[in-house]
Parts: structure tokens; C-alpha cells; sequence
């Protein structure tokens, strides 16, 4: 049975399809990628997927059950968990904080309103666990906005881990970290479990190439096509929608 | 790895004292009680004004609940210290039921009640539309006591309730020694519910919601139950002090649920510093004594000192008096460090 299963997914925004007719499938423990030029309605797959967004026709499947009528909060607890392309963090709480409540929730903690919420020690012990893993430990007691943008990156993944999922979307977990800083995540992000299912959204080709062994390409709301990194690369067509302007944009950076 | 193995994990272990500590009762946390319980001895006849201080006390801190610690925006607070107020106010007048501490009890169930339904309608929205929402809920429940003022006793109130004494031994005296007593036995206990609920699971994941909501629903939090559940809470607790209003006054009116009364007590709030449990005593008695100070300096224009406080704290203090406090704290700190 997939872990996760998408099948003939369908939503518009006004006149604009933004997803159409959407198939993909992730095994257990699958690495898998999804790249598309901008505006391919990546996103919005992934909105759709995790409950943000309702599709208006198709399903989804999460370990063979049908979630596509689940609430955002059900499906995380049911072990679907994301980061966000732009940090969505605690801001004002510590890095500690962040993950504790993580934990809290995610074992229904957070329904006790007597006890203290220091009193439950393997709450604690766990949460550094996660920002050990990380090598956040050192940060623990810092709020996150005076983090740097790069271990707030991390923080966001630590928070995704704390949920236990089965299967987690990251949705271009390097995006605004400078270069120097990005293989610190990627390196944490190639070390993931083997048994969750992993869908990856990234620009940088080369992360793609190297981490996925499926590659999703998403062309204008639609799957283009479906393949192994060596078929993609391959592709003529994907090559002139998609990688040949990616390699163009990369020569006007570089 | 092995590094921080060598260094003995003494980040780790800092990270988890404060989390097993934070907690704790502090010495300092003593510092109202001990200032509530000179002003009785110092200001003898000054206690039904210290009533009613604490009762704006006890109000505010309801409001920090859901303002301060859940992020949720309300312009319709009175109606709870409205529903409250009356719920002791007619059962002494029209059922003669004056027994006061089963009455704080019948307010609360009566308030928490009304914050239940009205709170799992409008939780669902945020921003401007709630305070819009909150704000006609409380005119709501206003005018509904106008429409049936042969019951309500409409903009004159209920003058003159009795209440029967303290515990059947405690009478009332005239300069209300005993009310303030009764009010803050009450706020204590009060205190040490709101507090247990602030420090808990629970209150954190209030916070959570308050810092970002988005990530509450990724991380699967139930944020409408949490929401509605702090509301009634707070609406009960509200209720409670709504119901020492009436039985400290001995009277009460339908002007307990304007607006005036809700924006008033975000303002003390907001003044004390939102989200710290105490901003709700130094907001209220701050915001108290100087109304009752300027009113006596200048009985006509007293409302102009009340507003220049207002901006001088919004210029100098965004925080709160006690934000305030926190930064000069850390700016004498980081000098000393220097």
C-alpha cells in the first residue's frame, strides 16, 4: 500500500486551473521530487495535499485511507507533516519551546491544562533530542527571531521530525539560506529516515539529481512527466521547458 | 558530536531546567499580594474604591487569557462581566437569592456558558471581523435587557441588592473591609487557576496559536477547541468578577455591557503589558488611581491626564508598564555585562 496517493486531483482558482488532473504516488520510504518552472503549481499541489487548500475534484490517500474530507490538523496527526517554502515558526517562543509543543500536541499533551508544562520530563528529553540531531542544541533557549534565517531553515525541519510522520513534504527546505549555508540542510535532509516517504520541492537540480530516486515534473498544473533522474535528464522535452531555462537562469546568476 | 559530549552537554542540561523551572513561583510574584494587603491596613477607608480595583484586576486578567496569551482580539469583553453582574443582580432581586458565593458560582456557570455558544460562532473568524462580532454580541445582550427592562430594570438598574453575609458570618460593613477581603480571597484563587493554566500544555499551545496559527494547524492542533475552550474559561472568570461588581456596589445597570466597559479594560491591560499575568494588576490599578486622582484634581477635564498617560505609555512604553520595566531591566544588565 502507497503511503501517500494523489489520484485525478482538480482545483481552480477562479477561471485559472492551478492543479489538473494530478496523479503521484509515494511508496514507503520513496524519495521523491517535484520541480516545475515558476508558477507550475507546485505549492499548490503540496496546499492541497496537506488539507490547506480543498480540492474540487480527485482524492487523497493517505496509507490506503481517504483523508481528501480531513481537516489540515486530522491529517497531521494521521502522520502527514510539511515545511513551508517561507518559515512559519513561533517566532517569539524559543527554539526549545517550538519543539516541545510539537511533541505536546502530537501525543495530545496539550489537552492538560493543570499539570505544568515542565513537569513531563520525556517531553523535554525528546525535544532536545530533535535539536541535538540538528546540532540546534546550543540554541535551545534563543528565541527564534534571533536566529539566523538559516537554522530558523533548520528549526522548521526539526518541528516536521517532532510530528513522526510517515510522510513529509518539504517544500524547498533551502530556500533563502545562502549557498554557504544551504548543504547544512541538505546534508540533514539527505539523512532523513528511510521509512518516510519523502517529497522534496527544489530548484537546485543538482540537490534534485542527487536525493531523488522519482522525479515529478509539474508543468502548468498538470504532470508533465514521471521518471528516474537519469530518464529526466534525458528527456528532450523536460530539457527545453524546463532545464534549458533553469540553465539559462543559472547563467545570468552566475 | 563527541565535542559536546566532552563540555559535560551543558547546553542541554540549561535548556532543560528552564523549561523544568519556569514554573515556579518567584519571590517577587509575592510583591501584589503583599501591596493588596498593606493598602487594607494603610487605607482604611478607601476599600470599596479597592474593590473596585480589584475587581478590574480580576476582569483583566480573564481578558489576558484570551488577548494575551491565545492572540484573540475582543471588543465585547463586558458582555461576560455583564452576564456576570446580572446573573447575581437578578437572582437577588427577583428570586431573593442573596447568598453570595453560590451566586459566583451561578455567574460563572452563566458566563462561561454564553462565552461557550458565542465563541464557538465567532472563533472561527479573526482580525477585524471578530472584534466587530465580539462588539455586537455585547450590544446584543444589552439591548436584549433594554427590551425587557420590567425585568432587567433597564438603564436604572437594580438599586439597592442585599446580599446575605460572607460564609453566614461575615455582615457587611460601611466602609467595605469586608468586601475588599472577600474580593481578593477570590482574585487569589482565581490567580492560582489562571496561572496553572497559563504554565501548562495547554497554555502553550495557546501561545502557539497566538505566534502563529498556521503552524498549529500543521503540526495538528485542534485550534477551534483550544480557542473556545480558553474563551469560556475566560468568560466565566469574567463573570465572576462581573458578579463581585454587583454584590461590592449593591447595585447594578446595563452600563456593565458597553463598550465602554470592554474598550476600558483592554486599555488597562494593554497599559500593565499583555500576556505576563501580572500586566493585569499594575494596568489596573495604574489606570484606576490615576482616574481617580486626575478626577479629583480637575473635575472637568480629568479625562485629558487620562489620555496623555495613554500616550506617553504608547510612546515610551508599546510594552507595557511592565515591558517597560523588563527592557530597562535588561538595558542595566547588558551595562553591567559592558
Amino acid at each position: 500500500m502507497a503511503a501517500l496517493q494523489v489520484e485525478k486531483l482538480n482545483r481552480t482558482f477562479g477561471a485559472l486551473p492551478v492543479t489538473r488532473d494530478v496523479d503521484l504516488t509515494l511508496e514507503r520510504g520513496a524519495r521523491c521530487a517535484l520541480i516545475g518552472p515558476n508558477g507550475a503549481g507546485k505549492t499548490t499541489l503540496v496546499n492541497l495535499i496537506t488539507g490547506v487548500l480543498k480540492p474540487h475534484s480527485g482524492r487523497v490517500l493517505l496509507n490506503g485511507e481517504d483523508i481528501t474530507a480531513s481537516s489540515q490538523a486530522d491529517r497531521a496527526r494521521r502522520g502527514l507533516a510539511r515545511t513551508f517554502q517561507i518559515n512559519q515558526l513561533f517566532r517569539g517562543l524559543t527554539v526549545l519551546e517550538n519543539l516541545c509543543m510539537t511533541v505536546g500536541e502530537r501525543d495530545g499533551h496539550c489537552n492538560n491544562l493543570w499539570r505544568s508544562s515542565g513537569s513531563k520530563r520525556e517531553v523535554i528529553d525528546e525535544a532536545i533530542g530533535y535539536l541535538d540531531s540538528l546540532r540546534l542544541t546550543d540554541d535551545a533557549l534563543k528565541l527564534v527571531r534571533e536566529l539566523p534565517y538559516g537554522r530558523q531553515r533548520l528549526v522548521e525541519i526539526a518541528i516536521a521530525l517532532a510530528q513522526k510522520p510517515r510522510v513529509l513534504l518539504l517544500d524547498e527546505p533551502a530556500a533563502g539560506v545562502p549557498s554557504s549555508e544551504s548543504h547544512l540542510i541538505l546534508d540533514v535532509v539527505a539523512a532523513l529516515d528511510p521509512d518516510i516517504a519523502v517529497l522534496i520541492i527544489e530548484h537546485d537540480m543538482d540537490v534534485v539529481f542527487r536525493f531523488a530516486k522519482e522525479i515529478t515534473v509539474l508543468v502548468q498544473g498538470a504532470v508533465f512527466t514521471q521518471g528516474t533522474p537519469a530518464e529526466i535528464m534525458s528527456n528532450e522535452q523536460v530539457r527545453a521547458v524546463y532545464l534549458g531555462q533553469e540553465g539559462h537562469r543559472g547563467g545570468h546568476h552566475g | 558530536m563527541a565535542a559536546s559530549d566532552t563540555i559535560g552537554g551543558t547546553p542541554r542540561q540549561r535548556a532543560t531546567d528552564y523549561l523544568l523551572r519556569r514554573h515556579r513561583f518567584r519571590m517577587a510574584e509575592a510583591l501584589p499580594w503583599l501591596i493588596a494587603i498593606a493598602v487594607f491596613f494603610i487605607f482604611p477607608t478607601r476599600m470599596t474604591f479597592g474593590s473596585q480595583v480589584l475587581v478590574m484586576v480580576m476582569f483583566a486578567l480573564s481578558l489576558d487569557l484570551i488577548l494575551g496569551y491565545a492572540g484573540i482580539v475582543t471588543l465585547g469583553h463586558a458582555a461576560f462581566f455583564g452576564v456576570g453582574a446580572y446573573t447575581v443582580g437578578l437572582a437577588a432581586a427577583r428570586l431573593d437569592w442573596t447568598e453570595p458565593i453560590s451566586g459566583l458560582f451561578a455567574a460563572a456557570i452563566a458566563a462561561g456558558l454564553v462565552g461557550f455558544v458565542t465563541g464557538w460562532f465567532l472563533l472561527r473568524y479573526r482580525g477585524l471581523t471578530l472584534l466587530m462580532l465580539t462588539l455586537a454580541t455585547a450590544i446584543l445582550l444589552q439591548e436584549t435587557g433594554n427590551l425587557r427592562s420590567d425585568i432587567s430594570g433597564g438603564y436604572d438598574g437594580l438599586p439597592g441588592l442585599t446580599f446575605k453575609p460572607l460564609l453566614g458570618v461575615f455582615d457587611y460593613d460601611l466602609y467595605g473591609h469586608t468586601n475588599y477581603l472577600y474580593a481578593l480571597t477570590v482574585l487569589a484563587i482565581i490567580f492560582f487557576f489562571v496561572r496553572r493554566i497559563v504554565y501548562s500544555p495547554f497554555g502553550q499551545a495557546l501561545t502557539g496559536i497566538r505566534e502563529n496559527v498556521r503552524r498549529m494547524h500543521a503540526i495538528g492542533s485542534p485550534v477551534h477547541r483550544r480557542l473556545v475552550t480558553v474563551y469560556t474559561i475566560a468568560a466565566a472568570i469574567a463573570g465572576v468578577a462581573g458578579a463581585l461588581f454587583t454584590q461590592t456596589n449593591a447595585y447594578v445597570t446595563l452600563t456593565v455591557f458597553d463598550f465602554d466597559n470592554s474598550a476600558k479594560v483592554m486599555v488597562m491591560l494593554i497599559l500593565g503589558g499583555t500576556g505576563r499575568l501580572y500586566g493585569a494588576f499594575v494596568g489596573a490599578a495604574v489606570y484606576m488611581v490615576l482616574e481617580d486622582y486626575f478626577s479629583k484634581l480637575s473635575p472637568t477635564f480629568w479625562q485629558f491626564g487620562i489620555g496623555l498617560m495613554l500616550v506617553l505609555a504608547v510612546l515610551f512604553a508599546p510594552r507595557g508598564i511592565l515591558g517597560l520595566f523588563e527592557r530597562i531591566g535588561d538595558c542595566l544588565a547588558e551595562r553591567k555585562r559592558s
